[in-house]
């Protein structure tokens, strides 16, 4: 590749954090290589802590290597920072907007930040809400946007000025599939029209399959590099999809096909059935055994079977701890323990959960799914008894949780979010408030935080501050603390938000086995794909229920024929054939 | 009955503990609660304490005699003093300290020889300017220390002479230190308290601790007392600080008991540690309930009686002073500290802190789980 050509290079770069108390050194990055052409766009892809946010703050001069040398637009970036600043947007994980700014007023805040000349403002400004769809909402204040749309605006403040390369650190965390299609047709605009160089980190694959060029990462290191398509060959032959015979949740095969590391490489639940890869040299009569007689097809690899492949070979055989979890509990049945009936809720004039009637039954996973401000977490706030209804009627566990006595809530547990435990408490001290909180003291309150401690692969790390933990620690310990005290309801409130492909495996490996111990587990995700380890799940959009079932029911609803439609397209399609209409009448 | 008992009470030290853990483990807190208590109670010690360095004084000498020239010598010989002039009539003193070109003034009345060697006692007048209190008093003191010293050559037998009689303009009351440093001992821990309460839930609410902790099986009754008890503590021993420091760092004398003055600030903590949670509860986040506290505390102070006699307020003013939990906390702290006032003649303060308490702690549970959001 020419040298000239090339928009960024990187030889033998490392950069190594000091931890000054603990007077350890950790490799962030270990002697990266890199020759990103110029008009390219570039995928990073990799687990949590694999180095993503790192690389692309030191493109962007904001810090600086500890050795090796970075090429951006043809600057050296630790030589000249200012002058790749000047050529560059970057836009960072949690975008600084200024919630009590109106849109316009965000936008006009880092047009002057920028010194976008005032002349080629209106053009600019009218291009970038016409392509976010936010100029409706320019008198709006950012803090009253939904998720999605402040993605947008961040999107829309980081191009308020044309750059020769645009960096985006996970810009679609915590938005939903409709917002993220749309974010994926900004960027693809830009690049078709400005002949913008794009490196986005993410860890979404399927997003990552829409670039020329992928690069995984993992602990610092490039595991590989090259196109979707060379990575996707890694699994090539290897992935299968088996339907269980009738009557089987497909999540019992692919949480024992899932345990079986020694043939498969990984495995998740897709349109009723079970998608997997196996290892190159899988024994076929092990394989027959692990299905047990259920239909076995072989399906092309896409790039996340791919992503599997190289982590696995990686990784070697991971240790998952599902044995721990099974209860006494008799499993599932027919008992309704949440009932809901014409749940409303408003906020002054805007209705935020209109007229929604649901059950969930003993031993469930129920998945409450819809875009960004569907009125998700506001439904779930008003089951957790956090929030008062405006009218409707709600039972969990037999009561309302808001007027029922406290004790009641002993019977519920509760993820929030966000990380929300006391950050600068220990994981220990956490654990110890949260069993307390619920009236575990003395040897029972010790014996289950060593019970959490272990199912939750979290020894090792007691003494540590909660707030220092790395994200999938913190994901597992916020986990521990709404499961220590056993309760038969688990409300979860997007827990896999932001978690890369192997945290959410082991997320779902943990969830699937606890329901079979009969708890009852209430979940929100925007990873649709997730629906599939949903027993039922509800689709909400702007606070109406627009469908309830199975999966594969409510794939029904769009594709008569019942194929094996993506949960993700089965959404998008619900949702969008629900705001048809309002918007042909509007 | 008993048994619930004992489960309430391990459920509130488990959330008490909490929240010192939470207070305690952030480095940055632990200084803040130790250091400026500390260095405000000197601060406000000293701060109306100017060095004496450069008095200037005036002279009204009637006498015009050997004694009065020889005591005048030794206040010139100081170098402090600085005559700016000498005077032929009082009502020239007058404009003299009234515009502040001196700070005090030595009168000699005619009769000074006479009394003096007649054996009589000679007054020695001395008018101060008590807008500058603090510099004034010393000035006073050094004065009598000079005339003391006078004293003891002129005639080493009999004990007095010359007898200094001071008066002080526009301040009659000079000790500033002893008015300003006893309601200290209520206000600089005020500050702090309520800022911590303010932040308690205010922090939760922005961390989202605070929906964990609704879920959990904890009663409002439970929470609220868990997030009162610890700033309730720290702010009692930032008092102790500030008492520490005024008694032995001051030397200011203490007449009443230190039971009865704990008993006060006890009750005036739990008031103000009500009505910083009724902030925080209203809060949704840190930066608001710092905001609220800010702009509470200022008239809070004003309004004390610190500074200003309420007395000397205007109607509407007094009448808002009765909401003030510091205004009843001064007063307190005052008639204990200095007058050594017993708990039955400071009633009249503990019954408004009680009532504060009594309206501000319900209001706060109450709004934990109603605050529109």
């Amino acid at each position: 590749m020419n040298q000239a050509a090339a928009c960024v290079s990187a030889t033998a770069l490392c950069k190594a954090f000091e931890d000054k108390k603990a007077r350890t050194q950790v490799d962030a990055l270990k002697s990266i290589e890199l020759n990103i052409p110029t008009g390219s766009l570039t995928a990073l892809v990799g687990p949590d802590g694999a180095g993503k946010t790192t690389l692309l703050r030191l493109m962007a001069g904001l810090m600086k290597a500890s050795s090796g040398s970075l090429q951006v637009l043809g600057f050296d970036v630790s030589a000249d920072p200012q002058s790749v600043q000047d050529r560059i947007s970057y836009m960072p994980q949690r975008f600084g907007l200024y919630e009590d700014l109106s849109v316009q007023e965000n936008l006009d805040l880092y047009a002057d930040l920028h010194g976008v000349p005032q002349a080629e403002r209106q053009e600019r400004y009218q291009r970038l809400l016409h392509m976010t769809d936010l100029a409706r909402f320019t008198d709006r204040l950012a803090g009253k946007l939904s998720g999605g749309m402040k993605q947008k605006l961040g999107l829309a403040c980081t191009l308020v000025r044309s750059p020769e390369l645009l960096l985006l650190d996970e810009p679609t965390v915590g938005v939903d599939p409709l917002s993220r299609r749309e974010l994926w047709e900004i960027i693809q605009q830009l690049i078709d029209d400005e002949q913008l160089s794009v490196i986005v980190s993410t860890s979404y694959l399927d997003e990552a399959s829409r670039c020329d060029r992928v690069y995984v990462l993992h602990g610092g290191e490039m595991l590989a590099q090259g196109t979707p398509d060379q990575l996707r060959c890694e699994a090539d032959d290897c992935a299968f999809l088996a339907v269980p015979a009738e009557g089987k949740p497909p999540r019992e095969l692919q949480a024992r096909l899932l345990d079986a590391q020694e043939q498969i490489v990984d495995a998740v639940p897709q349109g009723g059935g079970v998608r997997f890869v196996t290892q190159r040299d899988v024994d076929r009569s092990a394989l027959e055994a692990l299905l047990d007689g259920a239909h076995c097809q072989p399906l092309e690899s896409d790039l996340e079977d791919g992503f599997m492949v190289l982590l696995r070979r990686r990784l070697g055989p991971v240790e998952a701890n599902p044995e721990a979890f099974e209860g006494d509990g008799d499993g599932r049945n027919d008992e309704v323990v949440i009932e809901v009936r014409d749940l409303v809720r408003k906020f002054g004039d805007f209705t935020a959960v209109a007229s929604t009637s649901f059950d969930v039954r003993r031993g469930e996973i129920f998945g409450l799914l819809g875009p960004n401000g569907a009125g998700k977490t506001t439904t779930f706030r008003m089951l957790c008894g956090l929030l008062p209804s405006s009218s409707g009627s709600l039972q969990v566990a037999g009561v309302n949780l808001r007027t029922a006595s406290a004790s009641a809530r002993k019977r519920i547990g509760y993820v929030s979010q966000k990380f929300s435990l006391y950050a600068n408490l220990t994981v220990l001290e956490n654990l110890r408030f949260f069993g307390g909180a619920y009236g575990l003291r003395g040897r029972a309150l010790k014996q289950r935080i060593g019970a959490m401690l272990d199912q939750f692969d979290l020894r090792g790390q007691e003494k540590t501050p909660s707030g220092q933990l790395p994200g999938g620690f913190k994901q597992r310990l916020a986990m521990a603390a709404g499961l220590i005290h056993e309760p038969e309801i688990l409300f979860l409130d997007e827990p896999t938000s932001g978690a890369d492909p192997l945290a959410r495996r082991a997320f779902w490996r943990r969830i699937t086995a606890l329901a079979e111990g009969g708890t009852t587990i209430v979940i929100t995700t925007h990873f649709m794909e997730e629906a599939e380890y949903c027993d039922r799940i509800l689709i909400q959009d702007a606070g109406k229920r627009l469908a309830i079932g199975t999966p594969q029911q409510v794939r029904e609803l769009v594709d008569e024929q019942g194929g094996n439609l993506s949960m993700e397209d089965t959404f998008i399609g619900i949702v969008e054939r629900n705001r048809q209409p309002e918007k042909g009448a509007a | 009955m008993t048994t619930s008992l004992i489960a309430f009470i391990y459920r509130v030290i488990n959330l008490c503990n909490k929240e010192m853990l939470a207070v305690l483990k952030d480095p940055a807190n632990r200084v803040i609660l130790i250091v400026p208590p500390l260095l405000q109670s000197l601060l406000f010690g000293y701060a109306a304490n100017f060095d004496l360095t450069d008095v200037p004084y005036v002279v009204l000498d009637q006498s015009s005699t050997e004694s009065s020239r020889t005591l005048l010598d030794r206040v010139d010989g100081t170098g402090v003093f600085h005559r700016v002039a000498t005077l032929h009539s009082s009502a020239e003193i007058e404009r003299f300290i009234g515009n502040g070109e001196a700070l005090i003034a030595l009168h000699f009345p005619s009769d000074f020889e006479e009394r003096l060697s007649s054996g009589d006692t000679a007054p020695l007048q001395l008018i101060v300017d008590g807008r500058n209190s603090a510099t004034g008093n010393s000035a006073v003191g050094y004065v009598r220390s000079i005339v003391a010293g006078f004293n003891q050559c002129l005639n080493p037998e009999t004990a007095v002479s010359v007898e200094v009689e001071a008066r002080s303009w526009f301040n009659p009351n000079l000790e500033t230190r002893w008015i300003i440093m006893p309601a200290m001992i209520a206000g600089l821990s005020m500050i702090q308290t309520m800022m911590l309460s303010a932040l308690s839930v205010a922090r939760e609410r922005e961390q989202g601790t605070f929906d964990q902790l609704l879920v959990t099986p904890h009663t409002p009754f439970e929470i609220l007392i868990s997030k009162a008890i610890p700033p309730i503590i720290i702010g009692l021993v930032q008092s102790t600080l500030v008492l520490v420091v005024t008694r032995y760092w001051f030397h200011i004398p203490m007449s009443g008991s230190v039971g009865t003055l704990y008993a006060g600030l006890l009750m005036f903590t739990i008031a103000s540690v009500g009505v910083g949670l009724s902030i925080s509860a209203l809060s949704a986040n840190m930066h608001q309930a710092m905001l609220y506290t800010f702009v509470l505390i200022m008239p809070l102070m004003l309004l004390s009686g610190l500074a200003t006699p309420v007395a000397n307020m205007p109607d509407l003013l007094q009448t808002l002073t009765y909401a003030n939990p510091l205004r009843f906390a001064i007063h307190l702290v005052r008639a204990v500290y200095l007058e050594g006032a017993q708990l039955g003649d400071v009633w009249r303060d503990m019954v408004p802190l009680m009532l504060i308490a009594i309206v501000t702690l319900p209001l706060a549970a109450w709004l934990f789980r109603h605050r529109l959001i």
